[in-house]
């Protein structure tokens, strides 16, 4: 099982993603440079939360340009398994690796509070059998409000691509949504941080049970240890 | 053009220094510096004599330049400097040596605290208060940028902000545009950098109207081996300009930040800079990778205020060398910049590094990694002097020490305001004391009040959580940090306190009170102080008063760092806080860092289970001096500071300590602004982790059996020297008469159970408040006041 979270030059919760895997859930993790092509044997890529290129422009915009997202690309095509955290979610969204946008709160302030979350039946791995009826964890963003065309939200319902809602919406998102997957299932998109809630001191310890869901994606035996 | 400088003069032997300047080209820079011009550069006549005196020559206006921003007081320290002296050096008793000091104050851009096994902590607090006056969002996110290059430029990576801002009265549309901008400016700045913003302190009063204070610390971790100093040394090593460009921002911000505002400050602007956080957080990484490399990096220093200046002119100081650039190789953002332009920029994001000759290439490979410039801008010399060129003609030539160390030093007249000494006069006893009514109204106006209610609107705008170290994050009494330091891992803590109302009627007192509530803050916490760095925030040094309440606040400072042992690691001297309405409030911000030496220690402020006893540590009060009951409740701004005995504060900090390692704490929440009442209903303020259906605490306090001359003192009296702690009833007992054995006042006021309602009796006065209503009150204050139509 290997881990490999990609580094963009304003990626700042590149560690956090990485301890998450590597110290929490004890999973070989390397580090992957925005400037790389080849993303080598990993069969996991984070994409973390940060300001990638600095943002100024439109979350991610700049990002789905660089190197090593084209090298992302190719791996999602092939079946590959795609997480993007927070800004990793934004950047995912631009790549077209994800369907919607996320524009600003609606507070137009930026929100750093922890959320209750309703799990929703999505996969084998995100469902409440796995997970729990609801997870609490941390979100740290400006631009989480997530948007879609009426169209695009009905066939995420209908495909229930939704993995996660917030109980109490912290930031305008449509439906409440707080996380998505793409219809073929291998890419995953959440504005929370399970990168905040994997120690004792942490708000939760639900961030473990959450990357463990995108890990049973590729793994499926992970359910069996931890359910 | 000057007759001096029309001439062409070899070096006067005599002098052993270059006489005179070649004619500079451009008519600007070579006219000759009359009165008007030394005035507009806040230069006295004295000191020009001096600097004419040092140069042997009358300076260019390069040079005059140079002088007014080094010798400004947010360089020099001129008219602080000999008070500053009063802080101790070294400790109390045989061993002198404080043993965890690795960089002293005054030493370098941030001090150094050793954390044991082999790593340490570098930190420091600074202000922006003139910058946030005129713009509040880009002087409050600069001044965070500014601050994290002092850390990271002595190797350390910044790993928690923390912030002290005062406003004037929230209800004036003034405070709120400052507020909302501040919060703004400190968010974009720490959010986008990644390194969280923990913890701060927040106060509302008048005296900050129009004159607000912005002081931000960082803290970085490092170990031994990774201290990087700001010194030039060895002859012929290449001095390198990296990261952003220079441009016309910032001209002249240290003179700025050393005048009084006015109501012409707005035409200040320009000397406001302008921060891109995405630059710092390329610069953060290219020089720490750049720091890691064995033996590259010989000296290293930020350009922050004085710019390009001040890190040549400081680094060959401290380095006993000389520096010689040419600015045609600074990167410009701008065409047609001159040497004046150039040296007083205080454009942001940039720094000064000093690399081992012939190895240039390998920090050129390590700023293109990072996609920034790293341009070779000069040499370190042997002449002891800093010299500057332009297009090949020398613009600047002076005694590199003579810049930083050889500013005039004042002791203004200091005589205390007659303010204070009638203030000070108040006695309540005109005031007629509280029933049972009045205390109901007291305490929900007082929990509801802007200074003392939640500052949740304002924290949750900050990225508190990234680096996921957070243990203990805003809004308690102190910020707990977990610190990776390579396999193994430290908790620490860190407080902001001050409160200027003290200061006000005390000075000396008040500076007191700001340690020793610091202090109590971190002992509630778990956590032992390691040491302190303060943002001395005054007015203008020039009026008697205003040096008297500077000089006054170091003694207490000073005092009380003896008394406890505390070492002072840097600061930040921050005058001339003046509105067109008078000076502030003499603020003395004090920040102390502390280690937690076991996970199981770190303590929270409130309680989260009913049964939990309630016991108040410390004597019942019987002060109502400079409270904000009085204030809120009177509209008194009056009466003496609170008394402070160090040794009680020792007594009850030791016994805390000790509690909460024994296990015996639950929560401890210390007693300050709002006195006793506010304290114990803070505690059930339990945090609300997503659902906002959390569970409901209540508490019955029965105080009958403290003594009290007035139930308004008892009640809300700021006493020092006291805390609340909860524990199980288990271990009551043996509490109380563990603190009765060593002398410590302790009485068990009440019990925390979950009927949502706090319920209070002190003989036959009764009173009760639905906690829900308290807190709603509490929560919502700030977040209404800046409410915005049509967004939630």
């Amino acid at each position: 099982m290997k881990v490999a979270v990609l580094q963009f030059p304003g990626s700042n919760c590149d560690q956090d993603a990485f301890h998450l895997f590597a110290s929490g859930l004890k999973v070989n993790t390397k580090y992957v440079w925005h400037k790389e092509t080849s993303l080598g044997d990993a069969d996991l890529v984070v994409v973390p939360g940060g300001f990638s290129y600095g943002d100024y422009l439109r979350c991610g915009a700049i990002a789905r340009f660089s190197p090593v997202m084209k090298a992302v690309q190719a791996f999602s095509q092939q079946g590959g398994v795609v997480y993007g955290i927070c800004n990793g979610f934004q950047i995912l969204c631009e790549a077209g690796l994800l369907p919607g946008a996320l524009i600003r709160n609606s507070s137009l302030e930026y929100r750093c509070i922890t959320c209750a979350l309703k799990v929703e039946t999505s996969t084998a791995s995100f469902n409440p059998n796995f997970l729990g009826a609801s997870v609490k964890l941390p979100i740290g963003h400006g631009e989480g409000n997530f948007r879609i065309d009426e169209a695009g939200l009905a066939r995420l319902e209908a495909n229930k691509q939704v993995l996660l809602r917030y109980e109490n919406n912290p930031n305008g998102s449509l439906s409440d949504i707080a996380g998505i997957r793409s219809e073929a299932g291998n890419v995953f998109g959440m504005m929370p941080h399970p990168d905040r809630a994997f120690e004792r001191f942490h708000p939760s310890m639900d961030g473990l049970k959450v990357a463990t869901a995108v890990l049973a994606t590729k793994f499926p035996e992970l359910l069996k240890h931890t359910a | 053009m000057s007759k001096a400088a029309s001439q062409q003069s070899p070096r006067d032997p005599a002098l052993g220094v270059a006489a005179l300047l070649p004619p500079n080209p451009d008519p600007l820079l070579n006219q000759t510096i009359t009165p008007e011009l030394i005035r507009k550069h806040g230069l006295l006549p004295d000191e020009f004599e001096l600097i004419c005196k040092s140069l042997g020559r009358q300076p260019t206006l390069t040079e005059t330049g140079i002088f007014s921003v080094m010798w400004s007081e947010h360089c020099s320290y001129k008219n602080s400097r000999s008070l500053l002296k009063g802080f101790p050096t070294e400790k109390k008793g045989e061993t002198k040596d404080y043993g965890r000091v690795l960089v002293k104050a005054g030493e370098e851009n941030a001090g150094i605290i050793d954390v044991g096994d082999g790593w340490a902590v570098a930190f420091k607090i600074e202000s922006h208060n003139h910058p946030s006056a005129i713009e509040p969002f880009e002087g409050a996110a600069t001044g965070v940028g500014g601050i994290i290059r002092d850390i990271f430029t002595m190797g350390a990576r910044p790993v928690l902000l923390t912030n002290s801002l005062r406003f004037g009265e929230l209800s004036s549309p003034a405070t709120k545009r400052l507020l909302r901008g501040v919060v703004a400016g400190i968010a974009h700045y720490g959010n986008c950098v990644g390194v969280p913003t923990v913890g701060g302190d927040v106060y509302f009063d008048a005296s900050y109207e129009g004159n607000p204070l912005v002081n931000a610390l960082c803290l970085g971790v490092l170990r031994h081996d990774q201290i990087r100093l700001g010194k030039a040394t060895g002859v012929g090593n290449p001095v390198f300009y990296v990261g952003a460009a220079t441009g016309r921002d910032g001209l002249g911000g240290a003179a700025f930040a050393s005048r009084e505002l006015s109501e012409a400050s707005a035409a200040d602007r320009p000397a406001v800079q302008k921060g891109d956080p995405f630059m710092e957080k390329l610069l953060i990484e290219a020089c720490l990778e750049m720091m890691a490399v064995p033996g590259l990096v010989v000296g290293i220093q930020d350009m922050g205020a004085a710019g390009l200046t001040c890190s040549t002119c400081e680094t060959a100081s401290r380095g006993g060398a000389g520096i010689e650039i040419e600015l045609d190789q600074v990167p410009q953002r701008e065409t047609g910049m001159n040497s004046y332009e150039i040296m007083l920029s205080e454009s942001q994001e940039r720094m000064l590094v000093i690399v081992k000759k012939g190895r240039e290439k390998e920090i050129e490979a390590i700023f293109e990694k990072w996609d920034l410039h790293a341009s070779n801008v000069g040499t370190v010399t042997d002449t002891g002097r800093m010299v500057v060129k332009q297009h090949g003609i020398t613009v600047a030539d002076i005694p590199a020490n003579v810049l930083t160390d050889q500013a005039p030093l004042y002791k203004r007249e200091a005589k205390e305001g007659e303010w204070a000494i009638n203030a000070r006069k108040w006695t309540p006893a005109a005031l007629p004391d509280l029933d049972a009514k009045g205390v109901e109204a007291a305490l929900s106006a007082l929990i509801a009040s802007p200074t003392i209610s939640s500052k949740r609107w304002i924290y949750r705008q900050y990225d508190n959580m990234v680096q996921h170290g957070t243990a203990v994050g805003p809004g308690s009494d102190a910020a707990v940090v977990r610190l990776r330091l390579g396999d193994a891992e430290k908790f620490i803590a860190i407080s902001n306190d001050c409160n200027g109302r003290y200061c006000a009627l005390n000075p000396k007192r008040g500076a007191l009170i700001a340690m020793v509530e610091c202090l109590r803050n971190l002992a509630c916490s778990g956590a032992k102080a390691l040491a302190m760095t303060d943002n001395l925030n005054f007015g203008n040094p020039y009026k008697p008063e205003n040096f008297y309440q500077l000089s006054e606040c170091i003694q207490g400072l000073a005092e009380a760092c003896r008394f406890f042992d505390v070492p002072v690691v840097g600061g930040n001297v921050s005058l001339y806080n003046e509105s067109p309405a008078g000076s502030i409030d003499p603020t003395p911000t004090v920040s102390i860092v502390g280690l937690i030496e076991d996970e199981k220690h770190i303590t929270r402020q409130t309680v989260s289970t009913s049964g939990s006893r309630l016991i108040l540590l410390g004597g019942a009060p019987h002060e109502l001096g400079g409270s904000q009951y009085l204030g809120l409740c009177h509209g008194i701004k009056a009466g003496d500071a609170p008394e402070v005995d160090l040794n009680a504060e020792s007594l009850l900090q030791t016994f805390l300590l000790t509690q909460i390692k024994a296990g015996r704490v639950i929560a401890a929440h210390d007693i300050s602004e709002g006195g006793l009442m506010v304290t114990v209903t803070e505690m059930l303020f339990t945090p609300e982790v997503g659902a906002p259906n959390a569970l409901t605490l209540g508490a019955a306090l029965d105080l009958s059996s403290l003594s009290a001359s007035r139930l308004d003192a008892l009640l809300f009296g700021e006493s020092q020297a006291r805390a609340v702690i909860a524990v199980s009833s288990v271990v009551e007992k043996e509490l109380l008469s563990l603190a009765a054995s060593v002398g410590l006042p302790a009485t068990t006021i009440g019990e925390v159970n979950a009927s949502g309602v706090l319920s209070l009796a002190k003989g036959s006065i009764k009173t009760q408040w639905n906690v829900a209503a308290l807190r709603t009150g509490w929560e919502t204050t700030i977040e209404n006041a800046m409410r915005r139509p049509g967004l939630n």
